[in-house]
């Protein structure tokens, strides 16, 4: 690796103050410290050694847990495909076709998110941040793999900007900005990411008769606007090409229509499972939001006034973005509660408030999406009391 | 009433180079030096010997002119042969070249009998005038006691947990009388108690028959030690109020005072840390420059030699001299290489309080670690939570009183805590910290904000 390191050393001084291209230093950096850890030194006073961990690794570990919905997604995107369109095909071919699909749209989040980045890194003066590493993989798989690019590009821009940067960056920000991008998506472009048409990619060819593209929890909404038991109603829905679809099994591995990568909660589940054992999110988070959820949905079940609130409460939490929801986007540390006992407040609301909306919300049959978002903006008052209770002991003990 | 109290929050670093329980042979060493940066707080250092003097064990040497009654003495008698001096004129250190024989200031002696009828007044004076009164450290702030005020009580925790700190009980033994007699002492300085910290895992420590004090006993990881977090636990510290502690030797050192009529700045310090050949201890005094102890006996060049530890430690030429307050040397390897995707790699090599991805150091939880003076990545904002809780076992929020100083928020610093902490409290923060924040600094900016506000 030495000749890398003696091309960065002989390039160094083009970036260094009164190099010519000194403007860009934050980006010569960003590559530098990307190829090679800094040789920086502690300081003469204080912590002498440091610990291993930085944030890019902690960023990277992140990534890492996605990867088994990201290739799950790819995967699902092919196969929902051929499932469609009624044709027989190789574990390959629907990969390869999941790829075309999928590929590009990360391509495209990181390339207009990191071209954000860098403008902002250089203009402002500061180090590119490793936080993007992780949006730029969120914004894809909460996206359908039909999602026009130019539209991918535009929502993470949006993102980047307005959630992150305006605040001052990675660490700074109130929204998590992968929910910002698919909540600006939502509103500004709802028909490339709602109803029934845009979760399976059919290409120039025509669906086998009796195909339906709904997904799971319209099914289940539908159900309770028309009066039919939700559970029976989601097994025999798309039964022209696959039986029992929206069976709890096959909902829970994720062969079903949705998001790239938010489909299957048993690959949600594994990508928790890393997130949890490095310690990188928090369990407490994921567990009172799921546990919020399925209390809410049974009661839910308890008070049901029509057959969608009274489908079972565990189906809840295998249906739509959910899963993925809480376990990526409700656990970014920086949006979520920072303090240990308010974590468990936010991430029971979120819980709660997702089903909430999913239930008694007809505009969107989707509800993790806002619930996060809804939270995030309120995790710094739910901070603020655990804060104000400590600073309330120190006060009480307090003779003066 | 002891208590047993245990502590579940906090990390042990584990370090190769621990010191073995013995008394090493070493070329004598030949200047000490007091350094006043030593004495955080003091402000306006000013200097009574001139280049070429000659002083006695306990000759004043230095006052702090916001501080004038208590005098800074020489650690050993001869010749003032340098007064160092940095930029503006600061200063920086003032070195004396020993006697091969320690000639001593003659002080007035006390029986337990003259202790006890002793006003306390005269006790402080006497304190302050023979060089033991900077051994009080003054909590809020960590700095050398006013001896106008009086504390609340009195704290002294006889055991340190930071990495490969000295063995107390190896350091005290055989000095049970003299520590008596500086708690008896103390105990007139204070209309409150006089509470001794020890180590609930150690075995028996002759500290524990100590009488006329309240003993008790922590147990736990790191920063268990620390006299910050065991007065948490005891008699927090509230606004307003002022609290004294000292480290165990300076116990002694007041103890010989009143009984001997010597200031004795003889100590042993441990020689640790993964660069050091033969990690033993030595027999030295107070300010000890550290040639003698680091030429010739670590294992390679580039070293970097740390008086105290590596949490709280400061950087020192390898013949520098060691910290007043310091008990022990650290030598660690230099850290200044670039690492081809560092921040990636799969290591069981270095340490790590965390768990992501490819930091394996949690499968070996017995192992012992030679880590050096990397930073291991780059400054950023805060982005991980519960972090620092879980190695601060207080009830504090490290992060938002971190925020506060930042902020210079003087309300939301003194609500949050800012009274109860000095940077030894919070330095595993800064050592586990992923955003790799100067912790230590900004606790000490807070302080200072604080107090001269």
């Amino acid at each position: 690796m030495k000749f890398l390191r003696d091309l960065l050393d002989k390039q160094k001084p083009l970036f260094q103050k009164g190099g010519k291209l000194e403007n860009l230093y934050y980006l010569y950096e960003a590559g530098e410290t990307f190829l090679f850890s800094p040789k920086h030194t502690t300081a003469p006073r204080g912590a002498q050694v440091k610990d291993a961990i930085d944030l890019k690794r902690m960023m990277i570990t992140v990534v890492i847990a996605m990867i088994p919905c990201l290739l799950f997604g790819i995967y699902n995107t092919g196969h929902m495909h051929y499932l469609a369109v009624g044709e027989a095909a190789s574990f390959g071919d629907k990969f390869i076709l999941g790829l075309t699909l999928v590929l590009p749209i990360v391509i495209v989040a990181y390339a207009a998110g990191g071209l954000v980045e860098a403008v902002f890194a250089v203009v402002r003066k500061h180090p590119i941040n490793e936080g993007f590493l992780v949006t730029g993989m969120l914004i894809p798989l909460v996206v359908p793999a039909t999602t026009p690019l130019w539209q991918v590009a535009l929502a993470t821009i949006f993102a980047v900007v307005i959630a992150k940067e305006v605040f001052g960056g990675t660490g700074m920000n109130i929204l998590n900005v992968a929910m910002t991008a698919r909540a600006f998506l939502y509103f500004a472009y709802p028909a490339q990411i709602s109803g029934d048409q845009v979760w399976t990619y059919l290409g120039d060819k025509t669906p086998v008769d009796g195909f339906s593209g709904a997904t799971a929890l319209s099914v289940a909404y539908q159900s309770g606007q028309e009066g039919v038991d939700a559970a029976s109603n989601l097994a025999s829905h798309n039964s022209a090409i696959m039986d029992n679809m929206f069976g709890f099994a096959n909902m829970f591995f994720g062969f079903i229509p949705g998001s790239i990568g938010e489909t299957s909660t048993l690959m949600v589940l594994l990508g928790a499972a890393i997130l949890l054992f490095t310690g990188v999110a928090s369990w407490k988070i994921m567990l009172s939001a799921f546990g919020g959820a399925y209390i809410m949905a049974a009661i839910m079940q308890l008070l049901a006034v029509n057959e969608f609130m009274a489908m079972p409460a565990h189906y809840h939490l295998v249906m739509g973005g959910i899963a993925f929801g809480i376990v990526f986007m409700a656990t970014d540390p920086v949006s979520a509660a920072q303090t240990e006992s308010g974590k468990w407040v936010y991430g029971l609301l979120i819980g709660v408030l997702t089903i909430i909306i999913r239930v008694t919300n007809p505009a969107y049959p989707e509800g993790i999406m806002l619930a996060v978002l809804f939270m995030n903006v309120f995790a710094p008052l739910i901070d603020h009391y655990v804060v104000k209770a400590n600073k309330k002991r120190r006060l009480q003990r307090a003779t003066v | 009433m002891s208590k047993q109290i245990k502590l579940k929050k906090g990390f042990d670093i584990r370090l190769v180079g621990k010191a073995e329980n013995k008394i090493g042979d070493f070329q004598p060493v030949k200047t000490f030096a007091i350094k006043p940066t030593d004495f955080i707080g003091m402000r306006r250092p000013k200097v009574i010997v001139k280049e070429g003097d000659t002083v006695k064990a306990g000759s004043p040497i230095l006052f702090d002119k916001k501080l004038e009654k208590v005098q800074y003495v020489a650690p050993v008698s001869g010749e003032i042969v340098e007064i160092k001096r940095g930029e503006k004129r600061k200063l920086l250190e003032i070195k004396i070249l020993a006697d091969s024989e320690i000639n001593f200031e003659n002080f007035e002696k006390f029986t337990e009998a003259d202790i006890a009828a002793a006003s306390r007044e005269k006790l402080v004076d006497h304190m302050t005038a023979t060089g033991v009164w900077p051994q009080i450290i003054q909590r809020p702030y960590g700095v050398v006691a006013d001896p106008e005020d009086e504390p609340k009580n009195i704290f002294i925790s006889c055991f340190d947990t930071h990495p490969l700190a000295p063995d107390y009980d190896f350091l005290l033994k055989g000095q049970a009388n003299y520590f008596q007699a500086g708690i008896n002492v103390l105990k007139k300085l204070t209309k409150g108690g006089v509470f001794l910290g020890l180590s609930g895992e150690s075995k028996s420590s002759e500290m524990a028959n100590i009488q006329g004090v309240e003993t008790n006993y922590f147990s736990g990881p790191h920063p268990a030690g620390n006299v910050g977090v065991q007065i948490h636990h005891i008699a927090p510290i509230n606004k307003g109020e002022t609290i004294w502690t000292l480290n165990p030797y300076g116990v002694v050192q007041i103890g010989k005072l009143f009984t001997n009529g010597h200031y004795d700045a003889s100590k042993l310090i441990a020689l640790t840390g993964s660069e050091i050949k033969t990690p033993v201890y030595a027999q030295t005094y107070i300010g000890s420059c550290v040639d003698s102890y680091v030429a010739g006996n670590t294992n390679s060049d580039n070293v970097r030699v740390v008086s105290g530890n590596v949490l709280t430690g400061e950087k020192i030429k390898r013949d520098g001299y060691l910290g007043f307050y310091d008990h022990q040397l650290t030598a660690i390897p230099e850290g200044d290489y670039y690492e081809f995707l560092g921040w990636m790699k799969p290591t069981t090599e270095k340490l790590s309080y965390h768990k992501a991805l490819g930091l394996l150091s949690f499968l070996y939880p017995k192992k012992e670690y030679a880590l050096d003076s990397n930073v291991r990545g780059e400054e950023r904002a805060f982005v991980q939570t519960g972090v620092f809780e879980s190695v601060t076992p207080m009830d504090i929020y490290p992060v938002y009183l971190l925020k506060a100083i930042m902020a210079e928020d003087f309300d939301e610093m003194e609500e949050l805590g800012i009274y109860e902490v000095i940077e030894e409290d919070l330095a595993l923060c800064e050592f586990v910290d992923v955003s790799k924040h100067p912790v230590q600094e900004i606790v000490r900016k807070g302080i200072e904000l604080i107090q001269f506000s």
